[in-house]
């Protein structure tokens, strides 16, 4: 069963296109990330999801209904928290939600009673009723969020939701996704952070110039780049030349040396170069501080992944 | 689905949050009360003497229908400053995304802006009032006269919405509604009678929509004739529907779809 499932999405602005062919498909339950650069047409796939914007070609699917013949039907069962401020700065934040409450149907009792259950879960009570714009970053982001979730939507749509967040306001904000999935809530979003979706996605669509550049778990991903990255930091600045030139040897490469960390790491294949690794520090005396194998970071992928699709462009 | 009824109750809850945001933003509250209030007080006290040769009760008496023509126009800027501000933030997105009926903000804008007309007028009238104007005819003439100028108001209402959508910001909003109002309000026969007007500029005044307006509004306050000038008002009011209606429409169909 799937929440969202798109098949070759297209759309053109004047001469440009701005996508050329999306495929995504959203489980229901789960939460899959758009991954991508600035311009790589994340915003653009929310749009056409959201209603907001018709595709040029393709087809889309919100919770089994069409986006183009049957947008009312989708609407009402999304929430879309988008990257500009999606609340009304003249109205406080209570105001905003009453609004979207009677918009959405709600009595003004019902309308009053959802908006303090939701500025309570967001932690915004105490600021119900002042004025937008004293709301920090992190509380503007959060009621962006709670707007979204008025009519208790199935599919949540969030467009770079934690972009501009300090660390620990974006940490708080991941809990609160995970809440909602945890709840049985759907949800994707776009974001231009590998961290993010690693942390976030059970799945994630890899975009780059309007085209999906790679799919799958975080995971797989991080493995499809092929094999792992051996690393190892020597205990003394004096013995960083010396064990980049033994790293060089045993896996065939130019080593990446970090000079801040004294970091040195290579991508290597074969699991029985760690200890071939530690026996020729061992000869050479040199003593590590670190040393082990692991997968590579999602920003490693992401820059191998679009780095392909440049090449296959080119 | 949503029903025609509740289409209806969602305009008005959004003309309700544009009534809303007057009472939270004193800025939007100086802006329809204190104009018609400087200006009374401006014309009256100030130029009133000069203009009138010292009758100042005849001058008041033809000027307050006059200038709550310009008032209706003044509070209709705020239509498409609104409608500009919602459509350049994600306010529009966030409604386009909801099942609520493309029109409604549109339709809640409009009613919003005829709210504020009423306030502006309400404020203009006590005032005159204190100051010494009294209506010459009855209530139902009044009320008539009230109706009118909402007809007008909600007529040339496209117009704003058509700006609204067509430019960058809320503040291009102001500056381009300013210039293009101003040759309506002040080129007419508001504040001056326009026999003391060059030819050319007298012509214009005298074909002028708020000229007409404000004539028939004297007749329907002080009392005097008022069919002439009302059938060229309404042939005005008709007009800017014809030619702004569908301009509007069109420019705000592509901003909310």
């Amino acid at each position: 069963m799937h929440a969202i499932r798109a098949e070759g999405l297209i759309k053109r602005y004047g001469g440009t296109t701005a996508l050329e062919g999306v495929d995504l498909e959203v489980p229901v339950g789960k939460v899959v990330g758009i991954l991508g650069p600035n311009g790589a047409g994340k915003t653009t796939t929310v749009r056409i999801l959201a209603t907001l914007l018709r595709p040029d070609g393709g087809r889309a699917e919100v919770g089994g209904h069409d986006v183009v013949r049957d947008p009312v039907r989708v609407r009402s069962l999304i929430g879309l928290t988008g990257q500009d401020a999606s609340v009304d700065e003249d109205l406080s934040a209570v105001e905003n939600l009453v609004l979207l409450g009677r918009l959405l149907n709600l009595s003004k009792r019902q309308a009053r009673a959802r908006a303090s259950e939701l500025l309570e879960r967001f932690e915004l009570a105490e600021a119900a009723g002042r004025p937008i714009a004293t709301l920090s970053g992190g509380m503007r982001r959060r009621l962006d969020l709670a707007a979204s979730l008025v009519g208790r939507p199935r599919i949540l749509l969030l467009d770079e939701p934690t972009t501009g967040l300090d660390p620990h306001t974006r940490n708080e904000l991941w809990a609160v996704v995970r809440e909602l999935v945890a709840d049985g809530t759907t949800v994707l979003l776009t974001t231009q952070h590998l961290e993010e979706a690693d942390q976030l996605a059970d799945r994630v669509t890899v975009v780059d110039r309007g085209k999906v550049a790679a799919e799958g778990r975080p995971g797989e991903l991080k493995r499809r780049i092929g094999g792992q990255i051996l690393h190892v930091r020597p205990t003394l600045r004096g013995d960083l030349d010396a064990a980049t030139r033994i790293l060089a040897e045993l896996t065939g490469t130019t080593p990446a040396r970090d000079e801040n960390t004294g970091l040195l790491s290579a991508p290597a294949d074969d699991p029985m170069l760690v200890s071939a690794l530690v026996r020729r520090l061992e000869q050479a005396a040199i003593p590590a501080d670190e040393l082990g194998l692991r997968l590579p970071s999602l920003d490693e992928v992401f820059l191998a992944l679009t780095a392909t699709s440049e090449r296959n462009a080119a | 689905m949503s029903t025609p009824v509740q289409d209806l109750q969602h305009s008005l809850v959004l003309a309700g949050r544009g009534v809303a945001k007057l009472r939270r933003s004193p800025v939007r509250l100086v802006d329809v009360i204190l104009t018609p209030v400087v200006f009374l007080l401006m014309f009256v006290y100030l130029f009133g003497g000069a203009i009138a040769g010292g009758d100042l009760d005849a001058y008041l008496r033809a000027i307050v229908p006059g200038i709550m023509v310009m008032t209706v126009f003044q509070a209709g800027i705020g239509i498409g400053v609104s409608l500009n501000a919602d459509a350049r933030t994600g306010v529009f997105d966030r409604f386009r995304s909801m099942p609520v009926a493309r029109s409604a903000p549109l339709i809640g804008a409009v009613l919003a802006g005829l709210v504020r007309s009423l306030v502006s007028l309400a404020v203009l009238l006590g005032l005159a009032l204190v100051m010494g104007y009294r209506m010459h005819t009855g209530p139902l003439a009044a009320l008539a006269g009230i109706g009118l100028l909402l007809a007008f108001g909600l007529s040339f209402a496209w117009l704003s919405v058509y700006v609204g959508m067509l430019v960058k910001t809320p503040g291009s909003v102001i500056g381009l509604m300013t210039i293009l109002i101003l040759p309506l309000t002040f080129a007419s026969n508001v504040f001056v009678p326009s026999q003391t007007m060059p030819g050319w500029l007298r012509t214009w005044s005298d074909v002028n929509p708020v000229s007409l307006m404000s004539d028939a509004m004297r007749g329907l306050l002080n009392g005097g004739p008022v069919a002439g000038s009302l059938l060229g008002a309404l042939a005005w009011m008709a007009g800017a529907i014809a030619v702004f209606f569908p301009l509007a429409m069109r420019s705000y169909r592509r901003n909310a779809s």
